[in-house]
This record gives structure tokens, C-alpha cells and sequence, in this order.
């Protein structure tokens, strides 16, 4: 019974040593890929296509989540102001809340399970088929021209499609405020106007997203390229990337708002 | 300019706690073709890559053309790997690129030919191999036997000096078979370079072979040209070449005695 129980404080301080082990290996990894970079000006179609394949086809997803998110906050931010008579703050509930959380949270776990994961897979795949190797034997450096390119297109993604998705979430906020639920269209759009602050809302929602896009689009790379090449390997790396790209997004969120707005 | 291409000394290499090669030495001409066979799992994969420096050997030198592999910075390793063609057993041919572009990829990479020059190369390729009309076909569109000719026709783009093949006659029907093994006899006769195939086909690679070390265990077992090698004295060579079931390498998993099993 005793031997049991060492065991399994064996296999914990195993568990742990092999994950800060990872940890280092991802952090070198995270540098070699920043400084292949350089050949994106060698190379710019390499990008672009990615930035198509990783931004754009993200785009719809993120269009009509931010529609229905800003429809709802607004919902609820009725309700909720409604009996305090402060239900002409509505607008200011749906811009702040958006542009300092919303936006960039659910914008970048939407990320992490749509381009991430996709990332992760066409990686991994490339590595299960031998064709990153092949690449490596025809003198091709493939973290120049596979690997940079992707986490590249992520990080000038992110900020672009949180931006979007809280435009969005603002205008959904418009329509069932004052074309559903009857406000005025002038305090609506005044008070926003008043009380969100280019610094301190937008250009830290702006930070925030930047930040998360360059975590969703590291942990995707090196789950990718890291992978056991099988097919139980590549499925582990995929859930691998959704779960810990979203629990790193939730996490620095808390850090940056700590940061950020604490007075 | 000496004889041999590829001088292996001493290599020791293990992963993890399996001991791979254990003071492996032996050389590759610097023409014909030469083969490295041995059971499975005996490492000649893993020889390829040790060759290629994708791997750092735990002990002991290999030289290709003079340069120790391990020893070169990463500039010096890609010129030296743009010398050498790899034919993986998979084909590893880049899935989003037609076969055309898949041929034409070393050249835009390494080369500032323009398009015309790329063109009329990747097509003479192409025809070398037998593959001239599927230049706009998608890799998912072929078979396996064309996928591999499509990466023969890509490894030898740049004209290498050697072109190192992994395992290129498994799981291939007789016709591709015939194909691949007529293939890679002719370049190399029509190239005048060393062509190192790694196998375990016996009939097929002996047929081509100009020379051919047997490898088992971590060390060589036998080298010599086929002949030498289908008439060897040594039983566990001859079990292996002639592919009998019974002989070194038993036939039995070790059991109890037929009479104690039977008759308690």
C-alpha cells in the first residue's frame, strides 16, 4: 500500500518535471520561430496565404458570434439597468464590456478552436507524412517556410478580428436596444460616446488581443509540430491546443486586467 | 578525388535505452548502387537520416565527399544537402502543390532560373520517370507507385551526386515494382552517381546492386557484391538472403520440450 502511494507521488514529480521540460522546449521553440520571421520578407506570398486561411476564414464565425454576443449583453443589461432607471446606460454596459473583455476573450478562444486546432492538425499532418523531413533533406528550413508564416498570420489576426467582432457586438447592441427594446438612439450612441476612453478601453483591448493572439497561435504551432506523428498522437494535439490555449487565454486575461484597470 | 563517397566510422547511436548502431563502420562507393538490408528494426532508416545529419550520432564520424556531416555549420549542412536526392518510403510529397510544382519546388528554392528554364527541367524530369502527362495532377490523386516516382523525379532536380532511397519497394504491386527497380537502375547508370538503397527485398535490391552491406544488431554482418553474398558461408547471411524460414534466426519461439507438452 505504501509502495502504491509512492508510486504515485513518483509518477507526479515525473508529470511535473516533464511538463516544465515541455515548457523550456516551447519557450526555445517560440524563439526560433520570432527569428525565422526573416524570411516572410523573402517570401510574402507565404503570409498572405496564411493570412487568408487562418484570418479570413475565421471571419464568419467571429461576425456572428460578435452579432448575437452584443444582442445578448445588451438583453441582460436591460434588465438588469431597467430597475434603477439607468437603462439609458446600456450602450456604455455593451461598449465597455466588449471592448475590455468580451471582445478579446471570446474572440481568442473562438480563435483557438477554429484556426488553432486547424493549425495544430495541418502541422502535425505535415509531420505524420514525413514532409517536414522531406523539406529538411531538400535544404528547405521548414520553420521559415511552414511554421513562421502561420504563427505570423495569428498575431496580425487576432487584434483585427477582436476589433471586428466588438464592432459588431456594439452594433447588435444598437439594434435590440433601440430598434427592440425601444431607448433612445442619441443617449445610446452619446453616452457611449462619453464614457469609452480611446486609451484606456480600446488600445488595452487592442494589447489584450495581441497577447492572446501570440499565445493561441504558439500553443498551435508547437502542439503541431511537437506531435506524436500518429493519429491518436495528432487528436491528442488538437484537444491539446483548444484546452490549453483557452485555460493560457483565461489566465493572462485575469494578469492583463490585474494590470490594466486596477486604480 | 577519392573512390568513396561515404566513409562511416565507429557510429554509435541509441534511442532512448535501445542501443540502434554499436561501432558500425562501412563505406559507399561513389558509384553504383549500394545496398544496405537488414531485418526490421535494425536501423537502416535511421542510417539514412544519421547520413543526412537530420540525427547526431552518440559516437563516432560520418563523412560524405570529405565533410564530416556532424560537424558542418547549418549553411555548409544545406549546400551539402542540396548534393544529396531522399526518396522517403512515403513519398513526402507536399500535399498542396500539383505534381508539377512539387518537382519545381528545389529549383525555385535554390535556383534564380527563370520560369521557362524551371518548366522545360521539371518536364524532362518528368518524362525520365515516366510522368510527363501528370504534371497538373494533386498528390492525393495518385498512387502509390506514382507518388514515389513523382518524389524520384523531385530528388533528382538539382542532378545530386547521391540519391539515398528508404525502403522504396514495399507494399508495391509487381508492375510498380518492376517499375521503380528498372528506375533506379537506369538513373544511376545514366547519372553515373551512387544511388544507396536501404531494404529489405532481397530478390529485388540484389538484382540492381552493385555492392551490399548486411546489417544486424548495430554492426555489419556481410558485405561484398551479390554474388558474394548469395553463396556466403556464414548461415545466418544465407537464412537472410535466401529468406528460409528455419535456421540462426529459429522458427520456434522457445517452448517447452514437444514430449513434457503433450505427454504430462
Amino acid at each position: 500500500m505504501i509502495s502504491g502511494i509512492i508510486d504515485k507521488i513518483q509518477h507526479m514529480g515525473a508529470s511535473t518535471l516533464h511538463s516544465f521540460r515541455r515548457l523550456g522546449w516551447a519557450s526555445i521553440f517560440l524563439l526560433q520561430v520570432i527569428a525565422s520571421g526573416t524570411g516572410i520578407f523573402i517570401r510574402p506570398g507565404l503570409l498572405i496565404k496564411q493570412l487568408y486561411s487562418v484570418g479570413v476564414q475565421t471571419l464568419i464565425i467571429i461576425v456572428v458570434a460578435g452579432l448575437f454576443v452584443g444582442m445578448v449583453m445588451s438583453l441582460q443589461s436591460y434588465y438588469a439597468l431597467v430597475d434603477f432607471g439607468a437603462e439609458d446606460s446600456v450602450g456604455v454596459m455593451v461598449a465597455l464590456s466588449l471592448l475590455r473583455e468580451l471582445g478579446p476573450v471570446v474572440t481568442a478562444l473562438l480563435f483557438a478552436g477554429r484556426a488553432g486546432s486547424a493549425l495544430t492538425a495541418e502541422i502535425g499532418l505535415m509531420k505524420a507524412t514525413e514532409q517536414l523531413s522531406g523539406m529538411e533533406m531538400m535544404a528547405v528550413n521548414p520553420m521559415q517556410r511552414v511554421i513562421a508564416p502561420r504563427f505570423f498570420a495569428g498575431v496580425i489576426s487576432m487584434p483585427l478580428l477582436a476589433t471586428i467582432f466588438s464592432a459588431v457586438g456594439v452594433l447588435g447592441g444598437y439594434l435590440v436596444a433601440v430598434e427592440l427594446l425601444g431607448l433612445d438612439y442619441g443617449a445610446f450612441w452619446s453616452q457611449s460616446q462619453a464614457k469609452v476612453d480611446l486609451y484606456l478601453d480600446l488600445y488595452n483591448g487592442i494589447i489584450k488581443s495581441i497577447v492572446f493572439g501570440v499565445i493561441v497561435s504558439w500553443i498551435a504551432v508547437f502542439e503541431g509540430y511537437d506531435c506524436i506523428p500518429t493519429s491518436e498522437g495528432l487528436g491528442q494535439a488538437t484537444t491539446r491546443t483548444v484546452v490549453h490555449g483557452s485555460l493560457a487565454i483565461l489566465f493572462m486575461d485575469f494578469v492583463l486586467t490585474a494590470l490594466m484597470f486596477t486604480k | 578525388m577519392d573512390d568513396i563517397l561515404v566513409k562511416i566510422r565507429d557510429l554509435h547511436f541509441s534511442r532512448g535505452h535501445r542501443k540502434i548502431f554499436d561501432g558500425l563502420s562501412l563505406d559507399i562507393p561513389r558509384q553504383g548502387i549500394t545496398a544496405i538490408m537488414g531485418p526490421s528494426g535494425s536501423g537502416k532508416t535511421t542510417l539514412l537520416k544519421l547520413i543526412g545529419g537530420q540525427l547526431q550520432p552518440d559516437q563516432g564520424s560520418i563523412e560524405v565527399d570529405g565533410l564530416n556531416v556532424h560537424q558542418l555549420s547549418t549553411k555548409k549542412l544545406f549546400a551539402l544537402r542540396k548534393r544529396m536526392g531522399m526518396l522517403f518510403q512515403s513519398g513526402a510529397l507536399l500535399t498542396d502543390l500539383t505534381v508539377f510544382e512539387n518537382v519545381a519546388y528545389p529549383l525555385r528554392e535554390h535556383t534564380k532560373l527563370n520560369e521557362a528554364m524551371i518548366r522545360q527541367l521539371v518536364l524532362l524530369k518528368l518524362n525520365a520517370v515516366g510522368l510527363r502527362g501528370a504534371a497538373d495532377l494533386m498528390p492525393s490523386e495518385l498512387s502509390g507507385g506514382m507518388s514515389r516516382r513523382v518524389a524520384l523525379a523531385r530528388a533528382i532536380s538539382l542532378d545530386p551526386m547521391m540519391i539515398m532511397y528508404d525502403e522504396p519497394f514495399t507494399g508495391q504491386d509487381p508492375i510498380s515494382m518492376g517499375v521503380l527497380v528498372s528506375l533506379i537502375s537506369e538513373l544511376n547508370s545514366a547519372l553515373n552517381i551512387c544511388s544507396v538503397v536501404v531494404s529489405h527485398d532481397v530478390p529485388e535490391t540484389l538484382s540492381i546492386s552493385d555492392y551490399a552491406h548486411i546489417i544486424s544488431d548495430g554492426k555489419v554482418v556481410e558485405s561484398g557484391n551479390p554474388d558474394v553474398l548469395k553463396n556466403s558461408q556464414s548461415a545466418w547471411t544465407h537464412q537472410f538472403v535466401h529468406g528460409e524460414a528455419d535456421g540462426p534466426v529459429p522458427f520456434h519461439y522457445s517452448a517447452k520440450p514437444v514430449l513434457e507438452e503433450f505427454f504430462e
